[in-house]
Order: C-alpha cells, then structure tokens, then sequence
C-alpha cells in the first residue's frame, strides 16, 4: 500500500475540515460581534426618556424614540392586517388548487422572486402609483410598501404549510361529503393553524427591519403623529438619519433603536421557529 | 360531489339543494382565492410598468446609451448609470467571492461534520444571522468594521496583494475604510446565511445510499463531499449562489452605510463608489423631474438584473427538486 497517497488524502482531509469549521466559527463570531456591538452601544442608550419622549432636534440633548416607535407599530400592525388575509388565501389556492394549474405555478415563481426583489424598488413603486398620486408622504404608503414584502413570505410559508398537512384528513373530510371550501378551511388550514403562524411572525420580523421601501413611502416625522395620512416616523428611517449625522446625541439614539429593532426581529424569529416546533410535535 | 348523488338513489330534493348550494359556494371558494393569488401577479406586472413609465423621460433622452454613459451631473441633466451599475457589480461580486466558500464551509459542517444535537442550535444561528435587518449591518459596517479596516485590513492588503504587477492598482488609493470593498465584505456576511442555507437543505437531499457507498470504498469525508455530495447538488448550489447575488445586487442599507457614496469611477477598490440601490437611497428624496425619472430607470434597471438573476436561481432551484425525485 503506498503510504504517501494515503496521508496526502488525510492532509487534504483535515485541511477541507478545519476550513469549514474556520468558516463555521466565523459566522458565529460575526453574529455574536453584532450582538455584542449592539448591547454595548444600544443598553447606553435605552432609558425611560426613549419610550416616553419624541425624536430631539438636530443638536439638541435628550430627546427619545416614542414617536418612530408608535410610527413603526402603527405601520406594521396595518400591513399585518392587510398581508395576512391576502397571503392566506393565496396561500390556500395553491396549496388545494395549484396542482393542475399554470397560473399557480406562475404565481409561485412570481412570489419566490418578489420574496427577494430588492425593497428599494418596492419603494419606488409605492412613491409612483400612490405617494405621487396624492402629492404627500403618508403612513399608509408605508404600510402599502411593506405589505409587498409581507405578503410573499405569507403566501409560500401558508402554502408549504398547508401541503404538509396529511391528505388523509382531506380524504376523510371529502369522504364524509365536505364541500372544498369546507374542507380548504375547517379542515386543512386548522390544521395547520401554527404553521399559517409562523407564516405570519416571519413576515412580521423581515419588515420591522426594511428600512429601504420606506425612505420614499412614510418618510419621517419629527412629531409625534398617529395620522396614518400624514408623513410618519418609523424607527429604520429614524436610525439611518441618526446614524448618518454629526450629532453625538443622535448617534446614541440611533444605537438605541438599533438594539430594539433587533432584538423584536430576533424575539419574533424565535417566536416563529417555537410555533413551527409546535406544530411538528403535535 | 357527484358520489353522493349516485349515493342516494331516491332524489331527496332537500339534499340535492344542499349540494347544489355547496357547488356555489365552491365556486366562489375558488374564484375568490383565485383572484388573492392573481394579486401577486398584478403586482409584479404593476411594478415593472410603473417604473417604467415614470423612467421613460429619462429612457428616451438617452437611450441604450444610458447603461454605459459615465456622467452623473445633476445641475445639466447629464445623466449615466454606468458608475452605478459598475458599483453594483462589483461589489456583489466581492461579495459573492467571499461569501460562496464561507458558505460552502458553513453547509460542509452542518450536514457532516457537526455533532448531531448542535446542528439545530447552529443551524439556527446562522439563520438569525439572515434575520438581523440591513440597516444594523450597515451601522456595524460603518462604526465598527470600517474603522479596524481602515487600520489593519486595508495596510495589509496594500502591503501584500497591493505590490503585485497589474492587479496592485486595485489595492492603492487613500485608507478611510469606507469604500467598495468594505461594501463588498459587509454585503459578504449579509448572504451567507441565504447560501448556506440553500446549499446545507440541497446537501442534506443527497441519498445516504451515495454517501454511504463512498465512506465504504475508504473516501474521506473532504473527498465525499467534493466528488459525491458537490457534484450531485450542483444546480441547488447553483441556485443558491444566485439567489445570494440576487439579494447582494439589491441591497440598500447596508451599502450606503459604507461604500462612501460617490459618482465617481475609481481603479481603486479602497476608494468610495455607489451602486443603483445607494444612489435611490441617497438622491431620491432630493430629486425633482428629469433627475427623478432618471433614477426611476436605474430603479428599473435594477428590478431587471435582479430579476433575471433571481429567475435563474429559481430555475436552477427547481431542476434540483425535479432531480431529487427522479435520480433517487
């Protein structure tokens, strides 16, 4: 047996291994640096005053978030509304009639790209057919912008949800002379009710982050404004303004935003993956 | 429903009006779900029009001309997207030279090497990583990264690769951190999660038949998954590489933070650059007539490129899945 082949295999061997545990371990780092860079620099920021008082004047001291936080509920919880019955019911479309059909399977190509299409363009789609339209920013075509994003990730989480459930259950439904419609939502969508949840949560934590599609959509406001028809402060735009600026004062603000928009995406994930174990088990 | 008609053979009038009803209902069910998923479709159709529309101004002064024209002058409405575009390429491609065997490792140690009770718990690591927003990778870019890379990173490089023959230019140039290839390695570590992720879900489709025949003829496990596992899935890990280009070309926030937002065209990898998405970001909300309906068409521009590229992902994506069932 030649022996040099043998330990040239095992080199190359050990060399591809700890290449991958090099890469394994940096990804790590890098999430737990940011993590760390977060907390160092967010908990700084975070006081009572950030929930409590508006966004501060260019140069001034004090000041906190509650009006970008307000803003960014506002919008979010509307989209939540508005994604949610859109997303389902195409979601369920597919999954009971996107067997036989093209356009099903056109629309879940179409969804998988716009799932990743980049959010600026949505951005600019929303400025031209509604923020142009009425001459003014507003928290609705924040919310409308968002919804873009929302919606896909609904539709194809509801759908892979959906198809996991057993078609035994369809079958035993359809034998008992359930009509579709009966079937498609007392029976499947029960069913799947966590899974639809997870849907839902993950949709929440990609667009409590965007900050792209609503730099041109709800702009920002330097009061505190629960008009959803008048320009609206939100917490990205709020941090990308901040961070951006001269102002010391703004940059911790902005840390401190930082941190609270993480931490709600990384809960929410959580939140998700914990409903979708759920589901798994039961 | 015809079952249950056969079923009775006496017409019971009161049953056939229930499952008349149901047909109906049915039918609505149908035509009503029909029309929520058709709204996707709409939307996408409504999206490429309108940005189309409102880029036409600009679209029809320039011409073709416009995706290679280098000047960006607003006060005479001397407009090009080839800084733009250029921007946009190259740092994606930074990107993806950086992330692919970032990821390639991160998937080779999931579905191989990793102990079996700490797959989940990494595996979910790396996923929040794809979770943590953009704009946060920007502020770290900014503040943290930018910085130690300006102090360590780039006097490396440029004392290193910088003195090689032809490819040296690229590391020249003043040392602020911020710049294309800092842009570069932040969007790096934005979609290895999304590749990683991809490549780990195509890995594990491999047949255990395959892998566990390799171990047996005495394959090492760098071997198996170079010659079994990487040939097997290549359309999957194809796709997934795409799909990370996709996502590098179109995001915004964490490029602005740190590619130093510039019109200019620069040799330099070091100096300051834009891409299409940071230019929308930073000149929209000050733009006004021709200036914004120039940048309506780098914005459809954009949706294009990504658009083809993210439809070849999914292409490839798709042939893997069709191979899973067949091969197996």
């Amino acid at each position: 047996m030649d022996l040099k082949i043998y330990k040239r295999r095992q080199v190359a061997n050990r060399i591809g291994l700890t290449l991958s545990l090099t890469a394994m371990g940096l990804g790590l780092f890098v999430l737990l640096w940011i993590l760390f860079v977060l907390l160092s620099n967010g908990l700084a920021a975070l006081d009572w005053a950030m929930f409590t008082q508006s966004t501060p004047a260019p140069g001034s001291e004090g000041g906190g978030l509650a009006n970008a936080i307000v803003g960014s509920l506002m919008m979010v919880l509307v989209t939540a509304f508005v994604s949610t019955p859109i997303g389902i019911f195409a979601g369920v479309y597919l999954a009971e009639y996107g067997d036989q059909s093209k356009t099903a399977e056109l629309t879940r190509f179409v969804t998988d790209i716009m799932l990743s299409a980049p959010s600026i363009v949505l951005g600019l789609f929303v400025y031209a057919v509604l923020v142009a339209q009425v001459q003014h920013f507003s928290g609705w075509a924040g919310s409308l912008a968002l919804s873009l994003i929302a919606v896909p990730v609904v539709v194809r989480t509801t759908e892979n949800m959906l198809r996991l459930v057993p078609s035994s259950l369809r079958e035993a439904a359809f034998a008992l002379g359930a009509p579709r419609w009966k079937v498609a939502t007392f029976i499947t969508l029960r069913a799947a009710k966590s899974g639809v949840m997870t849907g839902l949560l993950l949709a929440l934590a990609r667009i409590s982050g965007e900050t792209a599609p609503l730099l041109f959509t709800a702009l920002n406001n330097q009061f505190f404004s629960t008009n959803m028809n008048a320009p609206m402060a939100n917490l990205p735009v709020v941090i990308f303004q901040f961070a951006m600026s001269p102002y010391d004062n703004w940059v911790r603000l902005a840390w401190g935003g930082a941190l609270l928009i993480t931490l709600t995406v990384l809960v929410l994930n959580i939140l998700a993956r914990v409903f979708f174990r759920e589901k798994a088990q039961g | 429903m015809g079952s249950i008609e056969q079923a009775s053979h006496v017409p019971d009038p009161n049953m056939l009006s229930v499952v008349k009803r149901q047909r109906v209902q049915d039918f609505f069910f149908h035509k009503i779900t029909l029309s929520f998923s058709l709204l996707v479709l709409f939307a996408l159709l409504g999206i490429i029009i309108s940005l189309l529309i409102n880029a036409w101004p600009a679209l029809a002064k320039f011409g073709f001309q416009f995706i290679w024209r280098v000047e960006w002058d607003i006060v005479n409405n001397e407009f090009g997207a080839a800084i733009a575009i250029f921007g946009t390429l190259v740092s994606a491609l930074i990107a993806l030279v950086i992330a692919v065997p970032l990821s390639f490792g991160i998937a080779l140690f999931l579905t191989e090497t990793c102990p079996t009770y700490l797959r989940r718990p990494l595996g979910t690591a790396i996923e929040l990583l794809a979770a943590v927003p953009s704009i946060i990778y920007g502020m770290f870019g900014l503040f943290i990264f930018a910085p130690l890379f300006a102090e360590y990173g780039q006097p490396a490089l440029q004392s290193t690769v910088g003195q090689m023959p032809i490819i040296g230019s690229l590391f020249g140039g003043a040392m602020n951190g911020v710049g294309i290839l800092a842009a570069g390695i932040v969007l790096a570590f934005m979609i290895v999660p999304f590749i990683a992720a991809v490549m780990r879900d195509v890995f594990e489709i491999v047949p255990p038949i395959l892998r566990e025949s390799a171990y047996g003829l005495g394959c090492t496990t760098w071997e198996v998954v170079r010659s079994i596992v990487l040939p097997y899935t290549q359309k999957g890990v194809i796709g997934g590489v795409m799909l990370g280009l996709g996502r590098a070309l179109g995001e915004t926030m964490a490029v602005t933070f740190v590619i130093g937002n510039s019109q200019r065209l620069s040799a330099s990898l070091f100096s300051p650059g834009t891409t299409i998405a940071s230019t929308l970001a930073n000149e929209f909300g000050e733009a006004a007539d021709f200036h914004l309906s120039t940048l309506f068409a780098l914005g459809f521009l954009l949706f294009v490129i990504t658009f083809i590229v993210l439809s070849a992902a999914k292409i490839m994506l798709i042939r893997a899945e069709k191979a899973k069932g067949t091969k197996t």
